[in-house]
């Protein structure tokens, strides 16, 4: 068993003088401090050499980059000894934007664009004011009028045929968007002294944890139908919408809640004594403290959220994950879906693992 | 201000005994209960609309029809003959096998590349954290999708890989050699299970014996007779067979041994792999929280090293990692109904197909709901009574 490092430092004696070559050094502390380091890590190293050769093998050196335009039979010559990336230039029109029209693909890919800023300034904290609200409903505006047109010389693009991106991206914003202040009342409701208030919050938070967004998804889809007057249609990526805003509310409400107990009682009676109603104690005292409590565990919970939206593969709404799964029943690139794959988990892990730096830097900064 | 400076009176109420919060209180509750019973029963009319306009009968009474869908890997015996009903209690033992074993697998793989994080051997540490980092950050059900592709990627089971002697992997599955459970065998299981709590019972009489005399008794004894030397008994007498069972090749298929199929397989590998991830965290932020100081009064005291982890470190990290290790476990249970997208037969895609097949949706969906509910509810009773058996008690 090897040593456990990583404990809080305690204050340290004078140092013994450090001699030798710096990196020996290094090597020595960090990689053969003891015998049995020493040969867990020469097996690492194996181990760990013969997994990157293999894969520099399959994914560089053996792999096809190019073909022409609907041909695999390159591809096909290398099976199994090659990676396909072929198949990446020739489909990712598709996966990245399903069948929106192809001439019109730069309205969606603008789209994309104009989300990922927003994300981008919404993390810059100096930018945390008001006026940041007033960009994000102008941006979302600008957002739908982009991918259903129909204005400003823009064809109209109907939404059975938005995929891709876009979809996983306005699924995850939308539902965060909603989901939020849902979170925020439902948590408020789970504290509040008044019990029926207090037992339908309950309720809610624990029906949809307790079941899998899978049901709650089936739910929207073939349920919802039910349970509207007859004649009243609403589109299905809405319904799926409304399950993952229900489901993003109850999971946000938890977190949220901590962030509430975590607010000092004094604080509370403050704002009391001020004679603040419960709404401005809330808006101007409470929400605030609350919510910098718990950022770092609300961003858990985005990410989380932002990966789950991949589950609306399940009742065939064209996200990101569908349109590649649809991409490789081409029955020319069948075989090659390990590849799509790994490029789809690329454009996941780009996004998750952004976030989930940022969250890191927000905890350095507030244990500071 | 003077002091004779008339008050204003003290409002009295309209409603007597209730003041102008409890009014407001009141107002708002009344308010709220009433949206969400409007709610209910527009919802609730309108299903009951639409139910007999498109004459679906409601009720559970499809349960006892004949299924007719075939389960291709199942625990329990099944023939699409049987009901409804007893097909979903095929799904609901398909989707405890996956989460039961998920969570034993997943528990010890994430403790593993916890303690790994932590190690002092940088090229261990840097692996563990790039796994995590890597798992985390990639939707599980498109983890889902590549293992199954891959599954299905492996070769013909003429052509199998064969790792270890007795085990294949092919894209019939992984087939492990496997002993054949009868009765005869149950009943030398079954003597073990009572030998083990028996030996629990001694165990906390003796521990009980040492607070009041302080002399330590050895448990070992005892744990040897009823666990190992009694079932062994048991089975010698009663002569029970233990072979062996090992899988074989014959034609296009494998004979023997145990068949974890595919869908079975990936959705296992899936949901271990991506829950260890989280899990392996949850262990290295618990074992971060013992104090150094409890590291360094353990040595001082002359302890061993197993000794300390088990009687000091351990205690006092779990106090942190159990009640996050109760959500990763509701978490893979939840997830485990990720099965439908590869097609492995658990109480959600049996549901799904119930439901196409009948038409009966709010009925196959509040199932599922129940069911994961009656999970979920047991698995957060049972953590929380082992929390509050290990919580530090404070006076």
């Amino acid at each position: 068993m090897t040593a456990i490092t990583d404990m809080p430092d305690l204050p340290r004696a004078a140092r013994p003088p450090q001699i030798g070559n710096p990196v020996l050094r290094w090597l020595r502390t960090n990689l053969f401090s003891s015998i049995p380091n020493g040969i867990l890590t020469i097996v690492l190293l194996a181990v760990q050499a013969k997994g990157v050769i293999s894969f520099v093998q399959w994914g560089l050196a053996n792999a096809v980059w190019l073909t022409p335009t609907n041909d695999s039979s390159a591809c096909k010559a290398v099976r199994g000894l090659g990676a396909c990336w072929a198949i990446i230039p020739e489909k990712y029109r598709f996966i990245l934007f399903g069948t929106y029209p192809f001439d019109e693909q730069w309205r969606p890919a603008l789209s994309v664009v104009l989300f990922i800023a927003l994300f981008y300034l919404s993390t810059r904290r100096a930018l945390w004011r008001r006026e940041l609200a007033y960009l994000w409903i102008g941006a979302l505006a600008l957002i739908s009028v982009l991918m259903w047109g129909g204005v400003f010389g823009l064809s109209f693009v109907s939404q059975d045929r938005w995929g891709g991106l876009p979809v996983t991206l306005i699924l995850a914003t939308f539902g965060l968007a909603f989901g939020f202040p849902l979170g925020i009342l439902v948590a408020l409701g789970r504290r509040s002294k008044l019990p029926a208030i207090r037992s339908l919050s309950v309720l809610y938070v624990e029906l949809i944890r307790g079941v899998p967004l899978v049901s709650l998804l089936f739910m929207a889809s073939v349920m919802f139908p039910l349970f509207m007057p007859s004649g009243f249609n609403i589109d299905k990526l809405l319904r799926a919408q409304i399950a993952i805003i229900l489901f993003a509310g109850a999971y946000l409400a938890e977190v949220i809640r901590g962030g509430l107990q975590a607010v000092p009682r004094g604080q509370y009676e403050a704002a009391d004594a001020l004679g603040l109603s419960y709404w401005r104690k809330h808006r101007l005292v409470v929400l605030p403290q609350a919510i910098r409590h718990v950022i770092p565990p609300l961003v858990n919970t985005f990410i989380a959220f932002f990966k789950d939206t991949s589950l609306v593969l399940i009742i065939g709404i064209f996200d990101l994950l569908t349109t590649a799964k649809t991409a490789i029943i081409d029955p020319a690139w069948q075989q090659f879906s390990v590849e799509v794959y790994i490029f789809v988990a690329a454009i996941y892990f780009v996004f998750c693992f952004a976030m989930s730096r940022y969250s890191r830097s927000l905890e350095a900064a507030s244990a500071r | 201000m003077t002091s004779d400076d008339p008050r204003p009176p003290p409002r009295r109420s309209f409603f007597g005994a209730l003041g102008p919060n409890e009014l407001k209180g009141l107002f708002w509750q009344v308010l709220v209960v009433g949206i969400a019973v409007a709610v209910v029963v527009f919802l609730w009319s309108n299903t009951v609309t639409n139910l007999s306009a498109r004459r679906i009968t409601t009720g559970f009474a499809f349960l006892g029809r004949e299924a007719g869908m075939p389960i291709a890997d199942s625990l329990l015996a099944y023939s699409p003959r049987d009901s409804y009903l007893w097909a979903f209690v095929v799904g609901l033992a398909n989707t405890l096998r996956v989460a039961v074993i998920g969570v034993v697998l997943a528990t010890i793989l994430g403790t593993l590349i916890g303690i790994s994080r932590l190690s002092a051997n940088w090229l261990l540490s840097r692996l563990a954290a790039v796994y995590v980092e890597v798992l985390r950050d990639i939707p599980l059900l498109l983890q889902l999708l590549f293992w199954y592709v891959l599954m299905q990627a492996l070769p013909a089971a003429r052509a199998a890989w064969r790792p270890v002697d007795g085990v294949f992997l092919s894209n019939r599955g992984l087939i492990l050699p496997a002993i054949p459970v009868g009765s005869a065998q149950l009943w030398v299981l079954g003597t073990a299970v009572l030998g083990c709590v028996v030996f629990y019972v001694i165990q906390r009489w003796l521990v009980a014996q040492q607070m009041r005399d302080g002399k330590l008794r050895p448990a070992w004894p005892f744990a040897l007779g009823l666990i190992v030397v009694l079932p062994a008994a048991v089975s010698l007498s009663l002569g029970v067979p233990w072979k062996i069972e090992w899988p074989e090749l014959r034609g296009f298929n494998f004979v023997g041994g145990l068949t974890l199929a595919p869908e079975y397989f990936a959705l296992l590998i899936a949901l271990v792999t991506y829950t260890s991830a989280f899990i392996a965290e949850i262990v290295r932020s618990g074992i971060q929280s013992v104090p150094r100081g409890q590291w360094d009064a353990a040595s001082a005291l002359g302890l061993r090293r197993s000794f300390m982890l088990r009687q000091i470190i351990l205690p006092q990290a779990l106090r942190v990692i159990v009640p996050p290790m109760t959500s990763q476990y509701l978490n893979l249970t939840k997830n485990s109904s990720l099965a439908v997208a590869i097609g492995y037969q658990d109480v959600v895609s049996i549901a799904n197909t119930t439901l196409n097949q009948t038409g009966q949706a709010i009925e196959a969906i509040s199932l599922i709901m129940a069911v994961f509910l009656t999970i979920s509810l047991g698995i957060s009773f049972f953590m929380n009574w082992f929390n509050a058996r290990i919580a530090l008690s404070e006076r």
